[in-house]
């Protein structure tokens, strides 16, 4: 069990659905967000290209984020999910300086907090708040062990892409380009 | 057989059945790991309450969920609804936000004169507001006749305002959205096919094979479902070809972006048009069948080369041709999109015919893939007595102009109020439902003077806009997640009915809209046209004459129902009437030849901007409509002001660096109010600059928009009058940049 992301950045628009169902979803105070939205344009007029990602925590195989922890609240979950457990981080914020995502930011509430794919969701069979939500239907969540998991079909069909793999952490969550 | 409509229910109480199987079905194939740790407190456990979202005109049917505490804590899509298929876009999803705003209008508000001669709101009870304006309304009706009152709305509770109005004698009710919106599109359809499109417009982009989008920045403009099959078209390899001077997100998904110069889209159209009739690439046989007008059409089009439309349009010859053969190799999947905000440049009606005329060509009306043929369900009226016939209305003060206008003017009663000597009846009071008409109608100064010349204006609103700051009194409607309403009643591939049930108490001293003008009645003595006791009863009264109830609806929230009549799309060889004068699609048209306007559409040239301006282009972002969504705490946290576009050449020209603060002046010489920052892209040609409407709020009231970024209806002081049916052109103007203020100098 390995669970991933795929995000199409041709269907994509950055409308920034995900991010608000985020926000709703798993009580995000206003002002924070676990998922963004990232636009990039090259060329120039009138030879242009755009390519729109929503990022989030990529959920890494090689976390550098749980291997800093000193108190052990940053771990895996079943199917590689990276998560925080709020009542044993202390707020120290190693974790925030070694993500080379910049996935994750402290909570008011003095613990640090990142996407968890909606863990509590997926529990129940649900797929996460952005990918449900998704106007344009652009993201895949599932089993990457899973052969024929949409996931899986997708990423072997469609060419994608990994943000700085030259990091080494292996990410979970990959853009069709 | 057609099912009676009492058997479709049955059927549909058992899909319901069919889906909770599914949700079950889902978590027994589960790992097993997972299924152990299940914690509680998870959807299926929280209160649900249907709704129809009210964020913008799409109006997605979804459910809103509750936390344990009762609080309101998320909006979801409804799986069944069409509109948006269980997908709520991010307006909706942050909808929660209108409801927690803590700037929302609290209590109905008067205003008064202070002894020393100053003017302010005070707050005053339900039954003095409603007396106040029961007086006022009485004694505009005796002056001047009922007739002397309008109606401006945008969104459900326009509806009960409406029934007020008419029980009162008045025929002026008028939405922004058509005379400052889609207006052309409708009359320009109307013309050519005999029937407008409505909303949503019945475009069959999940089926197309070719999707033209001029100036129509979908991706931008969350028209929820068609955002959702353009994915569906993008994934299935569709061709996209999408005129704008602006690289907009949809153009960077595009096969095809002509990056048109603005104004000349007619000249790019009847190009196209001559392409697709000389090369004989047009449906023969359709055009046989069901057009009129195509040798005229055909004369008429010569002139129009590609070399001719490459000097006015700015469009290489070769890049016309080639996006033509497109278009026809797809035909009849084939959508030139109407587009919705359409009021451009004042020959808006022709553009539309143009792209009418073009659609027609490639057989795309009542074709798969083009545009189908919608069903709308519609419900009776709950028993009220016949309304008065207005004895006058505002299209008596419009000297016999815009007879092809199919609804009213929001512009024209605004001029019918303005008193002028050719004019009998000028319009003395004003009631405002949810449309904030100081950003809304172009010309800010006209709409002002209109306003000071009323004897009564009522502002109903959830939200302290602009508009308000100018009532005599206002009426804070609660949110439409804290009410319910009419049933929406949408158009589509089939008809469908939503309920929008409340899910929480109003907050505040808010009311909805249909127990203000309820209670207003019966100051007026126009109680019956309100004859029900509660609302609830009034809904399941008109569930029932079709066979449903309001149980049943608030179980399932949208229900879908059969085609009453007629294919989704015209069948092969099918003898079918259009609604024109000549039965036929009128390539020519007949109507606009009677009212001694062009039959085809003429391309003429427009202003273009004096040296050191630009044009003025606006349009929306995806996560703001208008400028109701501005002080949404959810939504201003996705995007809280609005930037200039510029593109690089001309920033140099006005050494202006990216994230720089400028003001916009226009041809005019107004001066934005605030500042806005300065976005230094390649996305944009040289002659224009762009900005998304709805922001610069000038009510300090409005905690979180108050000076964020420019206002462009400040700016749209220039308006080209639609001389077929009244729209406000509104793209004609030109702005400038103004480093600093002469009134920041001076102080």
């Amino acid at each position: 069990m390995r669970y991933a992301m795929a995000i199409d950045t041709k269907k994509c628009v950055g409308c920034s659905d995900c991010v608000v169902a985020c926000q709703t979803e798993n009580n995000v105070p206003i002002g924070y967000c676990r998922d963004w939205i990232v636009e990039v344009t090259d060329g120039t007029y009138p030879q242009l290209e755009i390519e729109i990602r929503s990022e989030r925590c990529n959920h890494c195989e090689n976390s550098p984020c749980v291997r800093c922890c000193p108190t052990g609240a940053s771990h895996y979950e079943a199917g590689g999910i990276v998560t925080v457990t709020h009542n044993e981080c202390i707020g120290c914020g190693a974790c925030i300086q070694s993500c080379p995502y910049d996935a994750r930011y402290s909570h008011p509430d003095g613990y640090v907090d990142k996407c968890t794919f909606c863990l509590h969701r997926v529990k129940k069979g649900q797929q996460p708040a952005c990918v449900e939500v998704c106007p344009t239907k652009c993201m895949y969540f599932g089993d990457l062990d899973d052969p024929n998991s949409d996931i899986s079909q997708v990423l072997k069909k469609r060419k994608s892409k990994t943000l700085i793999p030259e990091a080494g952490t292996k990410p979970h969550v990959y853009y069709l380009i | 057989m057609a099912k009676t409509r009492r058997d479709f229910i049955r059927i549909s109480s058992l899909s319901t059945a069919g889906v909770l199987a599914g949700a079950k079905y889902l978590q027994s194939a589960m790992p097993q790991f997972l299924q152990a740790n299940q914690t509680s407190g998870g959807d299926v456990d929280l209160q649900r309450t249907p709704t129809y979202c009210e964020v913008c005109f799409w109006q997605c049917a979804g459910w809103v969920y509750k936390n344990e505490d009762g609080s309101i804590k998320k909006i979801v899509g409804n799986d069944d609804d069409p509109n948006c298929n269980g997908r709520f876009c991010p307006r909706g999803t942050g909808g929660v936000g209108m409801y927690y705003d803590e700037d929302r209008l609290k209590t109905p508000l008067m205003r008064v004169t202070g002894a020393d001669g100053k003017q302010s709101y005070k707050e005053v009870s339900w039954d003095e507001a409603f007396d106040f304006i029961a007086e006022k309304l009485v004694k505009i009706k005796e002056e001047h006749g009922p007739e002397c009152t309008a109606l401006f709305t945008h969104g459900s509770g326009g509806h009960y305002w409406g029934t007020l109005l008419k029980a009162f004698g008045s025929g002026n009710i008028a939405a922004p959205s058509y005379a400052q919106c889609r207006g052309p599109r409708e009359v320009a359809f109307i013309a050519t096919f005999g029937s407008g499109l409505n909303s949503p417009e019945p475009t069959d982009i999940r089926d197309t094979r070719c999707l033209v989008l001029i100036g129509s920045h979908l991706g931008e403009n969350m028209h929820n479902g068609q955002v959702q099959e353009l994915s569906d078209a993008i994934d299935k390899g569709a061709t996209i070809i999408t005129v704008d001077p602006r690289f907009s997100t949809v153009a960077s998904k595009s096969k095809h972006w002509l990056p048109i110069k603005p104004a000349t889209d007619i000249a790019l159209l009847l190009s196209w048009i001559r392409e697709i009739v000389n090369n004989e690439w047009y449906d023969r046989e359709y055009i046989e069948k069901y057009a009129y007008g195509f040798d005229q059409l055909k004369a008429y089009v010569q002139p129009f080369t590609p070399e001719w439309a490459y000097g006015i349009t700015t469009i290489s010859p070769g890049q016309i041709r080639e996006t033509a053969r497109e278009m026809a190799n797809a035909s009849p999947s084939v959508i030139i999109h109407p587009g919705r905000h359409v009021t451009w440049y004042g020959d808006d009606t022709q553009r539309l015919r143009a792209v009418a005329i073009l659609n027609a060509l490639l057989g795309s009306w009542g074709r798969r893939g083009g545009f189908f043929v919608p069903d709308k369900m519609s419900l009776p009226d709950y028993p009220h007595p016949p309304f008065p016939a207005p004895t006058r209305t505002w299209r008596d003060a419009m000297g016999g102009k815009y007879n092809l206008a199919d609804l009213a003017l929001a512009s024209g009663v605004c001029d019918a109020t303005i008193p002028s000597p050719e004019l009998d009846c000028n319009i003395k009071g004003w009631i405002v439902n949810g449309t904030n008409l100081i950003m809304t109608l172009p010309d800010q100064k006209k709409t002002i003077d209109a306003i000071n010349n009323l004897d009564l204006l009522v502002v109903v609103d959830t939200m302290p806009m602009e508009i308000t700051g100018y009532a005599d009194i206002v009426l804070p409607e609660c949110t439409y997640l804290e009410r319910w309403d009419d049933f929406r009643l949408a158009q589509g591939r089939e008809p469908s009915i939503a309920l929008r049930a409340p899910a929480a108490e109003p907050k505040y001293n808010s009311k909805p809209a249909y127990w203000m003008a309820k209670e207003l009645s019966k100051r007026l003595g126009l109680e019956d046209y309100f004859a029900w006791n509660s609302f609830e009863e009034m809904l399941d009264w008109q569930l029932k004459q079709v066979g449903s109830s309001l149980d049943e609806m608030k179980r399932i929230g949208v229900k879908n129902l059969p085609r009453a009549y007629d294919d989704l799309y015209f069948q092969p060889g099918e003898d079918i009437e259009f609604n024109t004068n000549t039965g036929k699609i009128e390539l020519y048209s007949t109507a606009l030849a009677e009212e001694g306007f062009d039959p085809m559409p003429v391309y003429t040239p427009h202003a273009e901007p004096p040296e050191g301006y630009y044009h003025l282009n606006y349009g929306r972002a995806p996560m703001h409509t208008f400028s109701r969504t501005a002080n949404n705490p959810n939504l201003t946290d996705l995007m809280d002001e609005n930037t200039v576009w510029v593109n690089p050449k001309v920033a140099r020209q006005w050494y202006l660096k990216n994230g720089q603060e400028v003001y916009l002046e226009n041809q005019d010489g107004i001066v934005t109010d605030f500042a806005v920052k300065v976005r230094i892209t390649e996305r944009i040609r040289f002659d224009s600059v762009y900005i998304v409407h709805g922001f610069g709020h000038s009510n300090k009231k409005l905690s979180r928009a108050h000076g964020k970024g420019a206002s462009d209806s400040q700016l749209i002081t220039r308006v080209l009058l639609d001389p077929i049916m009244g729209g406000t052109g509104m793209r004609g103007n030109f702005v400038t940049f103004r480093l600093e203020k002469e009134s920041e100098v001076q102080s």
